[in-house]
């Protein structure tokens, strides 16, 4: 499967630039610089602990950077340029700009007090200010997509978690983010309900047009779904297309890394 | 009537008095516990400070100390209350405080991944704490705001020594005027217990039902 | 309005006052610790009539105000041949009604304790009073020590209660200083700032020996 990185064209529509991340003494990130293209499916891969999951939240603004820039589809996220000053950025404008991001967490973190269909509905008519009629046909349109068009009225904790993270993957998509983030979404799952889920995610890249930004640890399916792999631990130690990385890869720590998904 | 049933009617007068006062002095302390628990938990440092101020104080002086400085201090600043007014005002600011420490832990309770969630689908601050946070974090508040009203009918009887003539003022009354001491107590002891009683059980049956709900 | 001679006039006798408030609150609070723990392993036995028996007590103990259950204590009692003093009539019936609220902070504890080291003891073939004593005990206190130290502050706070039966502790002197110079500003506002005092005080005890514990 050849990709090619030229495919992808024009400008970035999400740019890391010389990103650090400190926690306490920690550092975490190093010297981040990281351009996504439009359309473009990025797997990220690395060790536990080596700041793939900080550099997805630094995008939906759950983590500031403690320096450097973030730009998403050419607008600064964390900051306001005013005068040719960078100045921090307001909520409001920290909202505008967040609101072409979508982000899809490990752990799922649906509401436990929504019924699926309200889970999927809170946004779109509170945040979008879509009519509760028009909210419910997209969230319905939505869940049918991912399979859960006949548990609307289930409650979270009536599903599996193979259906609660497709749930959550339906709640992100509906508001036609541009950028997908999906952070380790099959960790958290039993091994029979993986597959239902990458299933999702495979139909949703395959679609061609949504940009993603696929954090995992499933090495098979980075390798047929993304345009650009991407190995870090700390800062950006390896990228490429898939077969650069996974059959060619040039750094020794990436080589070592692999390996031990070669053997399992 | 027969002895001891004698004396109820004027017992049952006091009740009366007991659940309107209970019932006020609720709802005053279930508003305060949210305006002074959001307090606590906002952003304003000023407001955050006035409103562990305001928590400290209350639960840290005596209620009847709070009771008594209402009864005997405030006249003579020219703030002149009715007894029922005073109990009213003290037994719900002082419930108060301690109802907002059970909102601050419940909201606190709930897991971060929750407001997560809500910032990650660009909700605001506020509609995360109303849609999102409070909903749940209710669940964790009623068990723990009915035994605070428990201790709060309990507590009313405090105000007979203000001269309140609430079911425990009557007993005293009564006590006083008939001399019969044992009958009186006793029955105003049964009265609470029948009025206390029913809601410990209706605490714990919602108590089961939330936690048969949540697993 | 405020007058601070006749507030460092009358200081003393608060603070002599005082002494009763703390002795009936230690008293009390004694009582409830020890009387607390009984309940707790009573309501742990098989013997069932005596289980009920005990629970159906606290349930009373704890659905009645302090209040009544003082008129009761002090006024009742006498009639059939128990006269107390208004000290050990109040310190008897708060110390009561609290170990019903701590028996039940005991339960926690006891319960928090793993069943393997009830099984373990009893292994090593060791007597119940040995069991409870040297094993459970130790292990169930520490972590409740904190709800343990609540419970001593919400006593202490409890006490101007013991007026109502003529114990002459400090609100009560604040209130006869009141009555005979017909200022109540100082003596009761002071009374407030005294138990708000020893509140922070005895939180900042229980912390410390929260710490010393964990
Ligand atoms: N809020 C935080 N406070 C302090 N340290 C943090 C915080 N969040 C993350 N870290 C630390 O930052 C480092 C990177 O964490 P991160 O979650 O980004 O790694 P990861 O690559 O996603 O790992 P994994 O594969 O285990 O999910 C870890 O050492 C973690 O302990
Ligand atoms: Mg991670």
């Amino acid at each position: 499967m050849e990709k090619q990185n030229d495919a992808v064209k024009g400008r970035p529509i999400v740019r890391y630039h010389k990103i650090a991340k400190v926690f306490g003494d920690q550092q975490v990130l190093t010297d981040i610089d990281l351009d996504i293209f439009p359309g473009e499916k990025v797997a990220l891969i690395g060790p536990s602990g080596s700041g793939k999951t900080t550099l997805g939240r630094l995008l939906v603004t759950l983590e500031r950077p403690t320096s450097g820039t973030i730009e998403v589809n050419g607008e600064l996220l964390w900051h306001k340029s005013v005068n040719g000053q960078l100045l921090p950025a307001d909520e409001k404008h920290l909202r505008r700009v967040r609101g072409q991001i979508g982000l899809v967490f490990q752990q799922f973190n649906l509401f436990p007090h929504m019924s699926i269909l309200q889970n999927v509905m809170e946004a779109p008519v509170h945040v979008l200010g879509m009519s509760k009629g028009e909210a419910k046909e997209q969230a319905t349109a939505m869940l049918n997509k991912v399979g859960l068009g006949h548990k609307l009225e289930s409650y979270p904790r009536q599903l599996s978690g193979g259906q609660q993270q497709r749930v959550a993957i339906a709640r992100a998509l509906v508001m036609r983010p541009k950028v997908m983030v999906f952070d380790e979404v099959t960790s958290a799952l039993d091994p029979e309900m993986v597959g239902e889920v990458l299933a999702v995610l495979k139909e949703i890249a395959a679609e061609g047009n949504m940009t993603m930004l696929l954090i995992t640890h499933e090495m098979a399916f980075a390798r047929e779904v993304a345009d650009r792999v991407i190995f870090m631990d700390g800062k950006i130690v390896e990228q490429g297309s898939p077969n650069d990385i996974f059959v060619n890869p040039q750094n020794p720590r990436t080589n070592a890394f692999l390996s031990r998904f070669r053997q399992a | 009537m027969q002895p001891p049933f004698d004396i109820l009617p004027a017992l049952l007068r006091g009740v009366w008095v007991t659940l309107e006062l209970t019932f006020a002095a609720a709802c005053l302390a279930f508003v305060i516990s949210f305006v002074v628990g959001f307090g606590r938990m906002s952003k304003h440092l000023p407001l955050k400070i006035l409103a562990a101020a305001y928590t400290e104080f209350f639960r840290g002086t005596s209620l009847l100390v709070q009771l008594f400085w209402v009864y005997f201090v405030l006249p003579l600043l020219h703030v002149n209350l009715t007894a029922l007014q005073s109990g009213i005002l003290i037994l719900g600011l002082h419930f108060g405080a301690y109802g907002s420490e059970v909102v601050r832990s419940a909201m606190m309770a709930i897991a971060v991944g929750q407001t997560e969630a809500g910032i990650v689908l660009n909700m605001k601050r506020s509609q995360i704490r109303w849609r999102i946070i409070l909903p749940q974090a209710f669940m964790i508040m009623i068990p723990t705001f009915g035994n605070n009203l428990i201790e709060l009918l309990k507590a009313t009887a405090l105000v007979s020594l203000i001269t309140l003539k609430d079911l425990m003022f009557q007993g005293t009354m009564i006590q006083n005027t008939t001399m019969r001491t044992t009958e009186t107590f006793g029955l105003v002891l049964m009265i609470y217990f029948c009025l206390a009683y029913p809601l410990t059980l209706g605490v714990r049956w919602i108590e089961r039902r939330i936690t048969v709900g949540r697993a | 309005m405020w007058d601070w001679s006749f507030t460092i006039a009358i200081l003393p006798e608060l603070l002599k006052a005082l002494k009763i408030t703390l002795s009936a609150t230690v008293v009390a609070y004694f009582l409830a610790c020890v009387l607390g723990l009984l309940i707790a392993m009573v309501k742990r036995t098989t013997w069932k009539l005596v289980v009920y028996a005990v629970s159906g007590v606290v349930e009373f103990i704890r659905s009645t105000p302090i209040l009544a259950q003082l008129y009761f204590v002090f006024y009742v009692f006498p009639k059939f041949g128990l006269t107390l003093t208004p000290f050990v009539a109040g310190v008897l019936t708060i110390g009561v009604h609290y170990s019903t609220y701590l028996s039940e902070v005991y339960r926690a504890g006891i319960d928090a304790v793993p069943v393997g080291q009830w099984e373990a003891a009893s292994v090593l073939n060791f007597s119940r009073a040995r069991i409870w004593l040297t094993i459970i005990i130790p292990q169930a206190i520490p972590p409740i020590v904190p709800v343990l130290g609540n419970y001593l502050i919400a006593l202490l706070k409890e006490t101007p209660l013991l007026s109502a039966i003529t114990l002459v502790e400090v609100l009560e002197t604040a209130k006869i200083i009141g009555d005979n110079s017909f200022r109540y500003l100082e003596p009761i506002t002071l009374v407030g700032l005294i138990f708000l005092v020893l509140s922070y005080l005895l939180s900042l005890l229980v912390q410390q020996i929260h710490a010393k514990l964990s």
